[in-house]
């Protein structure tokens, strides 16, 4: 599989990074290098072969359903580049 | 002072509690070879100030008979893990200003016992490289050089910082951590030694998130001794992170100087590469002889998809971080650049705030899970993994104690390598011997083995079952004892 223009465009707008017009044949090229080489793994049989979910089999731990922690929103809005009454601030998205 | 700077994590500990010196003296003589040292650019932040106040901590501690593991020993600590109030942005422009309002576990254990923090370390930024050029604060040069050359190598990557930094002793050990090789690469291009510790060791909290299936924190020491030391304070089960593993951590330094004899070594016939350089060979060959020699037995295995765990990698690792790395969109924390609205302004942010290598892993990561592929890559890549680990699982079973391979196809190259930075494949086979041990969430130790034609330190990996670290060290420090310890000469200050 390989990618085009169209796509290296897409996949920049769901990783939400801006890349300019310039930057698209590049990416296309150094993207579709890597890809190429990943196809490799077309080779390894894997039917009936069941996906690693955890590495390490480990027992989910569980605690009571209560909260634990909290209550200092001026630390968690902290290092916010903007923030205001310990609110987050952010561009307008209603009008 | 330079005498302090020469002494081990556990030849001070000893000193220290004996009454020989203080910590703030072994303190104060770090801190003037962290200044010293600035050429290297190991250290990206220094904090000299907070290292006097944890020293002096530690000199009333010793005289209280109070003193811990790992008393008054000065740490430097990678720029991943978050440190209360001190510069934390795993080498990115993108966490510009962040200082964590807590501690990670792993640190926040290092100081229960006593350690001193020196500073923050330089690394690939967000763990992703093997060159240590990825770093917004730029390139850490090698503490060695080749032969009758100036010209400057790299650390390896990502903990180019910390390998550096233990090579040149600039610190007495230093945190890690390892995703793809990211200990045992800079450990084995520096000369020091670095494990990697099974998956769920060591609590994740607090360790700024690449791939959270394959991420573990470990120590990079200057000697086998000195590692076990670091990872027996670091280790811990952790109610802040599921995946850390409640079983209790073993004192890994009785198993140092345990003999070898009638231990099951394990040769893959798989990691004999077409094309690889006969230092790397003849050191292989080196290192099943001296094991032979212990008494060890050394036993032919095959590990059949050794191959494609390295493009199977480059699946699960970008797909998981392009997902942990979603956070950073210029809200919370870090970099803001201005947009006309609000998705101009998390593209702008992360467009300018992450670097090339990053982007482009985001990318790929992006890809590989969108809708209709997800199938098609992230499954089966997994499914590859699942067959890799099966691989080793078989071998354990057939009786082997520890897989002994080279830790890097080639010695430490040159900052900047034109090969290398044209294409980003050929950096990433860095990693091709030690990627596997991730894939399998194995533990791996790098130990360092002999000096190549030029000079230049080369590793030998040592793999093991789950959780068996102890076996690691034990045959680690057979090697050591054989192959002696490498210092480079320092023309730094």
């Amino acid at each position: 599989m390989s990618v085009d223009q169209a796509t290296v465009r897409r996949i920049a707008r769901l990783a939400r990074i801006r890349i300019s017009d310039n930057e698209v044949p590049k990416l296309e090229g150094e993207l579709n290098h890597i890809l190429g080489w990943i196809e490799m793994l077309g080779e390894v049989d894997t039917d009936n072969v069941e996906p690693m979910t955890s590495v390490v089999e480990n027992k989910m731990r569980l605690r009571a359903d209560k909260a634990n922690d909290g209550g200092y929103p001026e630390r968690v809005t902290g290092n916010a580049p903007a923030s205001d009454d310990n609110f987050f601030m952010v561009p307008k998205v209603v009008e | 002072m330079s005498d302090l700077l020469n002494l081990t994590i556990a030849q001070a500990r000893d000193a220290l509690s004996t009454g020989q010196f203080k910590a703030s003296e072994l303190t104060e003589a770090y801190i003037g070879a962290v200044e010293a040292a600035r050429s290297l650019n190991a250290y990206i932040v220094e904090t000299p100030d907070k290292a006097r106040e944890m020293a002096a901590a530690s000199d009333e501690r010793i005289a209280r008979g109070e003193a811990g593991p790992l008393e008054g020993i000065p740490l430097g600590i990678k720029d991943l893990f978050a440190t209360e109030g001190v510069h934390t942005q795993a080498c990115s422009h993108i966490l510009d200003q962040f200082k964590p309002a807590y501690e990670s576990t792993v640190t926040a254990n290092l100081w229960a016992d006593g350690a001193v923090m020196l500073g923050k370390l330089n690394m690939d930024e967000f763990a992703m490289g093997s060159s240590n050029e990825t770093s917004y604060y730029g390139p850490v040069k090698n503490p060695w050089r080749a032969k009758g050359s100036n010209a400057d190598l790299v650390p390896g990557g990502s903990s180019g910082g910390s390998a550096a930094a233990v090579a040149a002793h600039i610190c007495a050990g230093a945190t890690a951590t390892d995703t793809g090789g990211s200990i045992r690469q800079p450990a084995a291009f520096t000369g020091t030694v670095g494990i990697k510790p099974t998956y769920g060791r060591v609590s994740r909290w607090g360790t700024v998130a690449f791939a959270s299936s394959l991420d573990q924190a470990g120590p990079i020491a200057r000697d086998v001794r000195d590692a076990a030391i670091l990872l027996k304070s670091i280790a811990s089960v952790d109610p802040k992170d599921t995946t850390s593993v409640d079983m209790e951590v073993p004192d890994y330094e009785t198993a140092i100087g345990k003999s070898v004899k009638g231990m099951k070594i394990g040769i893959p016939a798989e990691y004999r590469m077409d094309g690889m350089p006969d230092d790397i060979e003849a050191l292989w060959q080196k290192g099943i002889d001296w094991l032979r020699d212990a008494g060890a037995e050394i036993v032919n295995i095959s590990l059949p998809h050794t191959k494609y765990a390295l493009p199977a990698y480059y699946i699960v690792a970008p797909a998981e971080a392009s997902s942990n790395l979603a956070r950073y969109d210029g809200v919370r924390y870090g970099l803001r650049v201005p947009g006309d609205d609000i998705v101009a302004m998390y593209e702008n942010t992360r467009a300018e705030g992450f670097g090339a290598e990053v982007r482009r892993r985001i990318m790929i990561g992006t890809y590989v899970l969108s809708a209709g592929y997800y199938d098609a890559y992230y499954v089966k890549a997994q499914k590859v993994r699942t067959l890799i680990k099966r691989d080793f699982e078989m071998s354990f079973a057939d009786g082997v104690d520890a897989i002994l391979t080279p830790a890097t196809p080639s010695a430490a190259f040159g900052v900047a390598d034109q090969d290398m930075s044209a294409d980003p494949v050929k950096m990433y086979l860095n990693d091709i011997f030690t990627v596997t041990v991730n894939m399998a969430g194995l533990p791996g130790i790098a130990v360092p083995a002999g000096l190549d034609a030029k000079g230049l330190p080369l590793g030998l990996q040592l793999i093991g079952k789950p959780f068996d670290e102890a076996t690691l060290f034990q045959v680690g420090k057979v090697i050591e004892d054989q192959a002696g310890s490498f210092q480079p000469d320092k023309w730094w200050s």
